[in-house]
């Protein structure tokens, strides 16, 4: 239940910038991502939110309020994060329990939130358990559980789903999502490296590298126009493609990218290229061609595919859907 | 196979050499404990004649000498371990969890500190219990016996402190926990081993000290330890040495220590398997 207001933060670890002034509106209520290659700052900028770092300059305001020097506590923030980090000696009851007990709620009042927390995530079971006696997905549960139960204005998630294996990553992930729309009002920040949790999670994405934010915007947003080849190639799965020379020069651009389900085989013309590999999905296949370039243009064809390894080909991009880029990366 | 064999048969003679050199001198002091009389100069390795004689005289001769000084050693060694572990988790909190200057440089004084000989230490100690004025109280000892064992366990409950993952104390610190609340509800209950280890070596040695305990009680009888006690059993004149005595008073000594380490040893290895933290 909070507007975060991020002016011109940085952060040094000794010599190291490792935020290099972010300025950023989280609003009300939004589910926000933060995702970027690892050493991008993103676990940092969280931690700067949580309060457990320092901030070296600038200010992070809750509803205006600077809380630059407040503790993770009387910030009002709860945290999952990534290893769970639960308390290998309690019960789940008690792990669940031990901040609001801390903060002095009466035994009636604990046992009303902890209750209602593991009712929303059906860990009710498991209460008396200790966490050595649940699995990794139960474990998560709990951790989401225990930032729930002390009702925060501000949820944050680091990486949370990087320990799960793939299945449970996925059903975990629409937990989280759930979560979120029942908790209409609460502001989610949340951590990833993972572009496909981006999209699917996100109200909005903040891309960042090497410190700096290079686009905010919603997953949608971010796909169809990309401020630059970062963000471009960043998100999307397969990688956007990217041609650079005689390629982009009929476009003039430094370098031009194109999405693979926006390229399609044609009978003539185009770039003519050797298909070397075709991914079989079922519902889609990705062929690669060698067109000359040191990567092979991917070219996404719903159902199968009627091009085999060696055969040549020609492909040319859709219209329209051609992103230009200049000599520094720019969007044109 | 046959090669196999002979180093076989060598593993175990070596394996008996090292437990009979190991057992020996406590095997000898037991089976001189129970004689009596001449038998005690003639030197046997069975058990020939057996009498309770020396228990009964060093327990319940002498004024009660005796049980006086294993009152000593007990109150002392246990109040030594209490403040010990005290003050060496919240040294080891500090060392292993708050950045601050000269950190490293601290670690090794403190380690440094235990590689002096206690005689080297004794005058200074003895001059710094007497402006405290406690010498001649078991005060001197708890106190001394501190000093020596601090150095060891802020060691060890430091580098057990440090592979305790960050991310819960994080997550404490999140839900709003002090440092207090952290090192006492989070993180004491996940280091009962270092406790109980770390604890036990106090306690045998405060327990087995000896140059402490005779010069700092030297003018006060009342406060002596079991280990100046039994120096200073005597016979029935100046000449004799009662190697009964001696024996029968090092048994009894020697047990509480034997059933503390079977006490906790089945601690240690149950803390150890519960204390899985990952996973």
């Amino acid at each position: 239940m909070a507007n975060i207001s991020i002016k011109n933060v940085t952060k040094a670890f000794g010599a190291v910038q490792v935020i290099k002034g972010v300025d950023l509106e989280i609003r009300q209520g939004e589910f926000m991502v933060f995702v970027g290659p690892s050493g991008c700052g993103k676990s940092t900028m969280l931690r700067l939110i949580a309060g457990l770092e320092d901030i070296t300059s600038g200010t992070i305001s809750f509803d205006d309020k600077v809380v630059n020097a407040l503790s993770p506590s009387n910030r009002g923030i709860a945290m999952v994060f990534q290893s769970y980090a639960l308390y290998p000696h309690m019960t789940v009851y008690d792990n669940m329990a031990f901040g609001i007990k801390l903060a002095g709620s009466t035994k009636e009042e604990i046992d009303k939130h902890v209750r209602g927390a593991a009712e929303m995530l059906q860990i009710t079971p498991y209460l008396t358990r200790l966490p050595k006696q649940l699995s990794g997905g139960q474990r998560q549960r709990v951790a989401i559980g225990r930032a729930i139960v002390r009702n925060p204005k501000v949820f944050l998630f680091d990486e949370p789903l990087s320990n799960l294996d793939a299945a449970l990553r996925v059903a975990t992930r629409l937990e989280i999502a759930k979560l979120h729309h029942s908790m209409g009002k609460t502001t989610m920040v949340y951590v990833t490296h993972d572009q496909v949790e981006a999209m699917t999670l996100a109200d909005r994405i903040c891309v960042l590298k090497d410190g700096l934010i290079e686009q905010v915007g919603t997953p949608l947003e971010l796909y169809e126009t990309p401020k630059n080849i970062f963000v471009a190639s960043f998100i999307g799965s397969p990688k956007m493609n990217l041609l650079n020379g005689k390629f982009a020069a009929p476009y003039k651009a430094q370098t031009i990218g194109v999405r693979s389900e926006h390229m399609e085989f044609v009978s003539k013309g185009g770039w003519t290229g050797k298909v070397i590999h075709a991914e079989r999905m079922g519902s889609d296949t990705y062929s690669f061609i060698d067109v000359g370039l040191a990567e092979p243009i991917i070219v996404r064809e719903t159902g199968t595919s009627r091009h085999g390894v060696d055969a040549n080909v020609n492909i040319a991009p859709l219209k329209d859907s051609v992103h230009r880029f200049d000599a520094v990366g720019k969007t044109l | 196979m046959k090669k196999s064999l002979f180093w076989n048969v060598l593993f175990y003679v070596f394996v008996v050499f090292i437990v009979l050199q190991a057992v020996f001198p406590f095997y000898y002091a037991v089976i001189t404990s129970f004689k009596s009389g001449t038998d005690l100069f003639n030197i046997s390795y069975w058990p020939r004649s057996f009498t309770l004689g020396n228990y009964t005289q060093v327990l319940f001769g002498g004024n009660g000498t005796f049980i006086n000084n294993l009152w000593n050693s007990v109150w002392i060694s246990t109040l030594t371990v209490v403040v010990a572990l005290f003050i060496g988790t919240t040294a080891a909190y500090a060392l292993a969890r708050i950045k601050f200057r000269g950190r490293g440089l601290m670690l090794m004084t403190i380690l440094a500190v235990s590689m002096f000989p206690q005689i080297a230490v004794l005058a200074g100690l003895f001059e710094t219990v007497n402006k405290l004025g406690i010498n001649g109280t078991g005060w001197s000892l708890v106190f001394a016996y501190t000093i020596f064992t601090l150095p060891f366990t802020v060691w060890v409950l430091t580098t057990f402190m440090r592979e305790l993952p960050i991310e819960m104390e994080e997550a404490a610190i999140v839900d709003g926990a002090s440092p207090w609340v952290i090192v006492t509800k989070i993180f004491l209950p996940l280091m009962w081993p270092a406790l109980v280890t770390t604890g036990l070596l106090a306690f045998i040695a405060a327990w087995n000290e000896y140059l402490f305990a005779l010069t700092f009680t030297a003018g006060n009888p009342n406060a002596r330890t079991v280990p100046v006690g039994i120096a200073l059993l005597s016979g029935s004149d100046s000449h004799e040495i009662p190697w009964g005595l001696i024996m029968a008073a090092s048994v009894i000594v020697t047990l509480p220590l034997i059933g503390l380490v079977l006490i906790f040893q089945r601690k240690i290895i149950a803390g150890l398997t519960a204390g899985s933290v990952k996973g």
